[in-house]
């Protein structure tokens, strides 16, 4: 059965049919087509944003709290560029966005025409895969391929640039389109030899710990994680993209590794003698320098993008494959090989572990002036709030809070952008993550900077009755850049204060002129209050300004380009290593 | 360093190059030369790329090659065990006098004329890069006007193609 249409009708019907509900955007000349057709549809709800930013950062929200695939829509052009940054930070977190841009109708491209980009050719680097479509009747198999693509294998961010014309044009629509993908084949199904020599290692190491990155969740193997980690005994670190994947409660986690990670964490990996690396990719901000990581380690890595394994460590036992195989797999076999007596022992391990964890827990210095500590605000919305919310970061020192001091217990339930590290992801992705899960409370914990760089979605949050919840850690610096002049640029803090004592802006007003509620907290003894104030208002946005102690800094801190080893508790201050017998 | 040469089934589609010769650019591969043809199969086009990298590089750039959506196959093409082959075009200055000793050389490395003016010849000459760099070396002296040449093409020897499996896959979603 085939149907007469237009390019444009056939675009929102394929959308209809991948199951997409929701559209960040902003129609301009050259999608307009695209946007007369969606004005009728009742199956997609399209979110008017304020910024193209905005969209590709609620489509990324969105995406990571439902699981589905996120969706923006922009014009030809500056719209288009417009996607790139969040295209980008997709990209880095594997994260599954679909980005649809018109594009000047076809006998105008590489005219320099009105509004014109070669946004295909822009976003090749940072994009999973791209399309240029230029005939009306490519537009249903394009958008199947696109959702195919960006939701399968190792996740990722699609565009799919359509012509002007091809919006346009009449077409044959019908439903299901035959895919045309003979080059994409992603690998699910872990090799079994590599998972037996996997379970060999496991018995045999001393030291080993899981080494869990965002991969896991993405898999959906929680779960799995969970049964592997207790039927073993091994201890388990969580990456700042698997905060939540293992419960932050559980006895065996050790943390979170890397440049801001515990020293528990870190000297896991650095004294292990072996690592099971799940879903993650040996990023520089978790390894510190390269060739002192985790010295005396042996390799098992798995993961679904065989690009990632040997990349910057080589894997002794390399695995290709989802993570929930891989770690189902890994569960039946270590479980086999308990039932017949062989089990690893790591008492000695967790004797030494264990010291770690109470001697260098995670803390911070309290204010004699009555200021007020950001960690202190971490704890307090943590404990208030709790672990069934989802919290959305930005970038910087309060994303690391954020990080550090609320405990997470659900796998995803921490949203932010890791490997890209962009500024200004919250607000709009915490917007995103809220209407992928209305029934859930939505935390944006953002910084005074990042804040001031996409704040202009809190006009959708209120319109769009869209009630999230914003604490902005307001130090009135660009605290993470002030934090390395102090330590690395004899505190010479060029360009980086943002002049809170004039409060320009006021985020309060600010907040009240966007139609949400704002509120104020600059003193320890009013955290709870406010806090809980902000969990009563439920009908619009809330911001808080919590004014914190400019002072304040992350530790733990391995500096850039520096071993692991040399990791400082707080300033000046390094573990003592030795305590090993 | 080493060389390796690459034989890369792509889907014949716009942009690919584009695809690969940027993915080669961003990651920081060497190319040394490339060369981009139709197949005996009209949708499959194929790349024989020749890069300079130590082997664990070279795992990266297969891998990241083979995740690119449009391309198909990659196979390492040894140098023993595969056919190479390279065309050069080279205007040498010749004169009444000289230009005899140079149609000498041109049928000791089996090259061929294709053009001739008063001044000058054009040659045309296959070969490995080995034989091509040979014959260059003894034109010199006669002085070299222009020099074009392609980027390298090779083959598997023996009975067995790479491109079957590829266009099994083709197939099924024809």
């Amino acid at each position: 059965m085939t149907e007469q249409m237009t390019g444009a009708q056939a675009l929102v019907r394929a959308l209809e049919h991948v199951g997409v509900d929701t559209v960040f955007g902003i129609p301009g000349g050259a999608v307009l087509p695209a946007y007369d057709p969606l004005y009728d549809s009742v199956k997609v709800r399209h979110v008017l944003v304020r910024h193209e930013q905005g969209a590709g950062h609620a489509a990324e929200g969105y995406a990571q709290a439902t699981g589905k695939v996120g969706v923006c829509m922009a014009t030809s052009g500056p719209g288009a560029t417009n996607l790139v940054t969040p295209i980008a930070d997709a990209y880095m977190d594997s994260v599954p966005i679909v980005a649809i841009t018109g594009q000047v109708p076809t006998p105008l491209i590489g005219t320099d025409a009105f509004q014109e980009a070669d946004i295909s050719g822009i976003t090749m680097p940072i994009t999973k895969h791209n399309f240029l479509v230029t005939e009306a009747a490519d537009i249903p198999r394009t958008i199947a391929e696109a959702f195919h693509i960006a939701s399968t294998g190792r996740p990722g961010p699609v565009l799919v640039d359509i012509a002007k014309d091809a919006l346009q044009d009449m077409m044959e629509f019908s439903w299901p389109p035959v895919m045309q993908l003979p080059g994409y084949r992603p690998v699910t199904r872990p090799h079994s030899k590599q998972i037996r020599e996997a379970a060999k290692l496991m018995i045999e190491a001393k030291r080993p710990v899981l080494y869990v990155g965002g991969g896991v969740h993405k898999a959906h193997a929680s779960a799995e994680l969970i049964e592997l980690a207790e039927l073993t005994g091994i201890p388990v670190v969580t990456t700042l993209m698997a905060r939540g994947t293992f419960p932050d409660s559980h006895p065996q986690h050790m943390g979170m590794p890397g440049m801001h990670g515990s020293v528990s964490a870190v000297g896991a990996l650095q004294r292990s003698d072996l690592l099971i690396a799940l879903g993650t990719r040996f990023d520089d901000r978790v390894t510190g320098q390269l060739s002192s990581f985790a010295p005396n380690a042996k390799i098992i890595h798995a993961d679904i993008d065989p690009a990632e394994i040997s990349k910057n460590r080589h894997a002794d036992v390399p695995i290709v494959g989802d993570c929930r195989e891989v770690i189902g797999d890994l569960v039946t076999i270590m479980r086999n090989e308990r039932d017949e007596g062989r089990k690893g022992d790591y008492s000695e391990w967790w004797q030494l572990l264990n010291g770690y964890k109470q001697t260098y827990p995670l803390g911070y210095e309290s204010y004699d002036d009555g200021s007020l500590a950001p960690q202190y605000v971490m704890e307090r919305l943590s404990a208030i709030v709790g672990p069934d919310a989802f919290y959305v970061a930005g970038v910087g020192q309060h994303q690391m809070w954020a990080a550090q001091f609320i405990g997470y217990e659900n796998p995803g339930s921490f949203i932010n952008s890791g490997g890209a590290g962009t500024m200004g992801f919250a607000v709009p992705a915490a917007m995103g993550a809220k209407m992928g899960r209305p029934d859930a409370t939505v935390w944006a914990v953002d910084g005074d900077g990042c804040f001031q760089m996409t704040n202009q979605e809190l006009a959708t949050c209120a319109i769009e009755g869209v009630p999230i919840k914003i604490a902005v850690i307001n130090n009135g610096n660009l605290g993470m850049v002030r934090q390395w002049q102090t330590l690395f640029y004899d505190e010479r803090y060029s360009n980086t204060d943002l002049q809170r004592v004039k409060r320009i802006p006021d985020f309060v007003k600010l907040a009240e002129a966007y139609g949400c509620v704002g509120l104020r907290c600059e003193r320890p003894e009013d955290v709870d209050a406010t806090i809980q104030k902000a969990m009563e208002i439920n009908d619009v946005p809330v911001v808080v300004d919590f004014v914190v102690h400019q002072d304040a800094m992350v530790w733990p801190m391995v500096a850039a380009g520096t071993s692991n080893d040399d990791i400082k508790y707080a300033r000046d201050m390094a573990p003592k290593w030795e305590n090993e017998e | 360093m080493s060389r390796h040469t690459l034989s890369v089934l792509v889907e014949n589609k716009p942009g690919v190059l584009a695809r690969v010769a940027a993915l080669f650019s961003r990651r920081g591969f060497n190319i040394d030369s490339l060369a981009v043809g139709p197949t005996e199969h009209h949708d499959i086009s194929r790349m024989t790329i020749v890069v300079n990298v130590e082997a664990l590089p070279l795992e990266q750039v297969t891998k990241q090659l083979n995740k690119l959506v449009n391309v198909l196959k990659i196979v390492e093409l040894d140098n023993v065990q595969s056919v190479q082959r390279e065309l050069m075009l080279i205007k040498v200055r010749t004169d009444s006098e000289s230009r005899s000793h140079v149609l000498e050389l041109v049928n000791l490395f089996r090259a061929r004329c294709v053009d001739v003016a008063p001044d000058a010849v054009t040659i045309e000459v296959t070969g490995t890069t080995d034989k091509l760099a040979a014959f260059v070396k003894v034109l010199e002296p006669y002085g070299i006007k222009e020099l074009v040449q392609s980027g390298m093409v090779a083959v598997g020897r023996g009975a067995r193609s790479i491109t079957d499996r590829s266009l099994r896959a083709l197939d099924r979603i024809a």
